[in-house]
């Protein structure tokens, strides 16, 4: 029976090694045919060992993992009509790009002249055709990359699993060969899932970020979402761009509630996402930092602006089209302003200087 | 380099490398090692081109120098004359056992590097025993293994006895290279090769033997010679027909003609042929791969 849709469900997947620890536990999660899909986490946090199990390189320990409304636990990875590719893309390095392309087809017995023709046409979509007779050692890392993903692209898979495919690439090449990648996901119109520790490289891919924590997935959504609306304060963490505060709800006004202690100040939240908090609870909230305004103080709040924190610039740095400007607002923990350059320029701080930190009311959020 | 001469900078890195160097020459201690160097040469290698050169000598030669003419007398007497012994049937069978013993080496030891990659219960008892046998004095363990066969009552032979005991020291040998060899192998390569439809046995045949071709010539290489020149571990095992090395020995003892010599030397040029071409083999597999080691491609 062949696997037509490449969706996957994956039902209270568990995976432990030494039977003690669950690395994966009990993960719960539904990707739809052709999305691009990342897993975000450090290392250690089971999203490989996910990856390896619906590619068929591990078996769950508990669970089902279900690839077009198949069960596919137990089936060997060209029965799943998955292909992976590996981190260090693992190309083999006695066959020539061509042969290693054409690897796959020449198990299935086809035959040399049919298969070194679809290898070369699997070449050219990759743009590798002058680098068909080279080895694998003679190729830049980039390139590297294109064979891997011609390799895994010729058996026609419905799934692609991408195992931190740009992390063996410097910084330019990265940002080029993400673009590529996601090309290759449009043309073959297939599903594919991406690895990643980088949170820079899910948002700018995936149409699911998937942030998981010691085997557990933390939020899974689009990535305007995961990034904009953090559930907690470890994806607000993990996926930066925020500053998050904790303290206790001082006092609940109606549809927000105000937050202690900051000693001097005061900072407002709209209840929105926690409605059910009440006095005395403890919360964490998160502010994204190109939010955050600075004015001097003195000043009066713009309108619409109902939280104030006197803060003194730690530091500055200049990045473009941006100014990161560090503030002590919250003793041991960093609170970041990204001020738009030309807002900065108009009127700079420098180090030491005293502001008042601010934002519109409702762009706080608390987290859960 | 041309780059660093036609840099404006060239001519202060040259003083910098003058002045590093030392102005008279070479320090005294270089003379003294290399007198040692050349002396440790001529002890490794004086003897065997001793007896190279003896066996050249004319019908009137002895077994010491000066030389008597020079001729290849001896190497015709050698295959030609029953008093100098079965020359030919001993060489014969070394080369058959020693050919024996490879092909098992080869395939025993890549099993064994196959499956210990992983960890297994018992996997240091295995390893540790190994090398027991790899320590253990090599004539001590031909009498047992000469013992052992006689006490089940199974007649000692150069292809069954001599070829157990030759296995008990070429196994180790051949599975520690083969360790080697493996840790340079990124198991990335047999699940990728899986991931495209690959059964258990195309991903060794298309990819883990290939890979490791150098390393198991390597370790054929080792087996053909260890076997071929074994001595201490065939004496009481080889039966009533000689290898090459018991047949050496023994002529020793009641040859005294240069045939001896001869024979010394067409055994080292066997040897050389076979080191020869294992080499010419691994040289070429490399040069099919552009000359790179796995280790250098995974960090291009």
């Amino acid at each position: 029976m062949k696997i037509e849709r490449g969706d996957i469900e994956l039902a209270g997947v568990c995976k432990s090694f030494d039977g003690a620890a669950n690395v994966v536990d009990g993960v719960n999660l539904r990707i739809a045919d052709g999305a691009y899909c990342c897993f975000l986490g450090p290392s250690g946090c089971g999203k490989t060992t996910i990856l390896r199990m619906i590619a068929g390189h591990e078996d769950p320990t508990a669970g089902e993992i279900l690839i077009g409304g198949q069960n596919v636990v137990g089936l060997a990875p060209a029965a799943r009509r998955t292909a992976m590719m590996f981190q260090s893309y693992a190309l083999f390095p006695h066959l020539s790009v061509r042969e290693n392309v054409a690897f796959a087809l020449r198990v299935r017995g086809m035959s040399k002249a049919e298969r070194l023709r679809a290898a070369d046409a699997m070449l050219e979509k990759v743009r590798l055709t002058q680098f068909a007779d080279r080895l694998p050692a003679q190729l830049s890392g980039g390139q590297q990359q294109r064979v891997a993903l011609a390799r895994a692209a010729i058996t026609e898979p419905r799934v692609l699993l991408l195992d931190e495919p740009l992390s063996a690439l410097d910084e330019q090449l990265r940002v080029q060969m993400r673009q590529e990648l996601r090309r290759m996901q449009r043309e073959l119109g297939i599903t594919f899932i991406h690895v990643t520790h980088t949170q820079l490289e899910a948002i700018a891919l995936a149409d699911l970020v998937v942030v998981m924590e010691q085997g557990r997935i933390k939020q899974a959504g689009p990535a305007r979402e995961v990034y904009a609306e953090p559930y907690d304060r470890y994806v607000a963490e993990f996926l930066g761009g925020q500053n998050v505060l904790s303290g206790r709800v001082e006092k609940v006004n109606g549809a927000s509630f105000v937050l202690a202690p900051p000693a001097q100040g005061r900072i407002e939240v709209p209840l929105c996402a926690r409605p059910s908090l009440s006095v005395g609870d403890r919360v964490d909230i998160a502010v994204r930092r190109d939010d955050v305004e600075l004015i001097r103080p003195g000043r009066e709040l713009p309108p619409g602006h109902a939280s104030a924190l006197p803060s003194r610039v730690l530091a500055i740095e200049y990045q473009g089209y941006f100014v990161k400007v560090m503030l002590d607002t919250v003793p041991d923990d960093h609170f970041v302003a990204y001020v738009p350059e030309r807002v900065f320029f108009a009127d700079p701080f420098n180090v030491g200087d005293m502001v008042l930190a601010t934002w519109v009311a409702d762009r706080a959020r608390p987290l859960a | 380099m041309s780059g660093a001469t036609s840099d404006p900078r060239g001519g202060s890195i040259a003083g910098a490398q003058r002045a590093i160097a030392p102005r008279s020459g070479r320090p005294w201690t270089f003379y003294v090692l290399a007198t040692l160097f050349a002396l440790y040469v001529l002890a490794l290698y004086g003897p065997m081109i001793c007896i190279y050169i003896l066996s050249f000598q004319d019908v009137r030669g002895g077994l010491v120098f000066p030389m008597k003419g020079h001729s290849l007398h001896w190497f015709v007497d050698l295959f030609t004359q029953v008093r100098t012994g079965d020359v030919k049937g001993s060489f014969d069978r070394s080369i058959k056992l020693a050919i024996l013993v490879t092909i098992l080496t080869v395939v025993i030891s890549f099993l064994a590097g196959l499956g210990f990659r992983r960890r297994f219960a018992g996997d240091g008892v295995v390893f540790y025993m190994m090398i027991g046998s790899l320590v253990a004095p090599g004539l001590v363990l031909g009498l047992g293994t000469g013992l052992l066969f006689q006490a089940l009552g199974i007649a000692t032979s150069w292809y069954g006895s001599a070829l157990g005991a030759q296995l008990s020291w070429t196994l180790p040998f051949g599975v520690l290279v083969m360790f080697a060899v493996m840790s340079r192998f990124d198991d990335a390569w047999e699940e990728a090769a899986r991931d495209l439809g690959a059964s258990r046995w195309q991903a060794i045949w298309l990819v883990i033997i290939p890979v490791l071709a150098p390393g198991l010539v390597a370790v054929a290489l080792f087996g053909f010679t260890l076997s071929y020149d074994e001595f201490a571990r065939s004496l009481q095992t080889a039966g009533s027909l000689n290898t090459l090395p018991l047949e050496i020995w023994s002529m020793t003892l009641n040859v005294t003609s240069p045939s001896l010599y001869a024979l010394g030397t067409v055994t080292t040029i066997v040897s050389f042929i076979i080191i020869g071409a294992s080499l010419g083999t691994i040289v070429m597999i490399q040069k099919r791969r552009g000359g790179h080691s796995p280790s250098s491609e995974r960090s291009a």
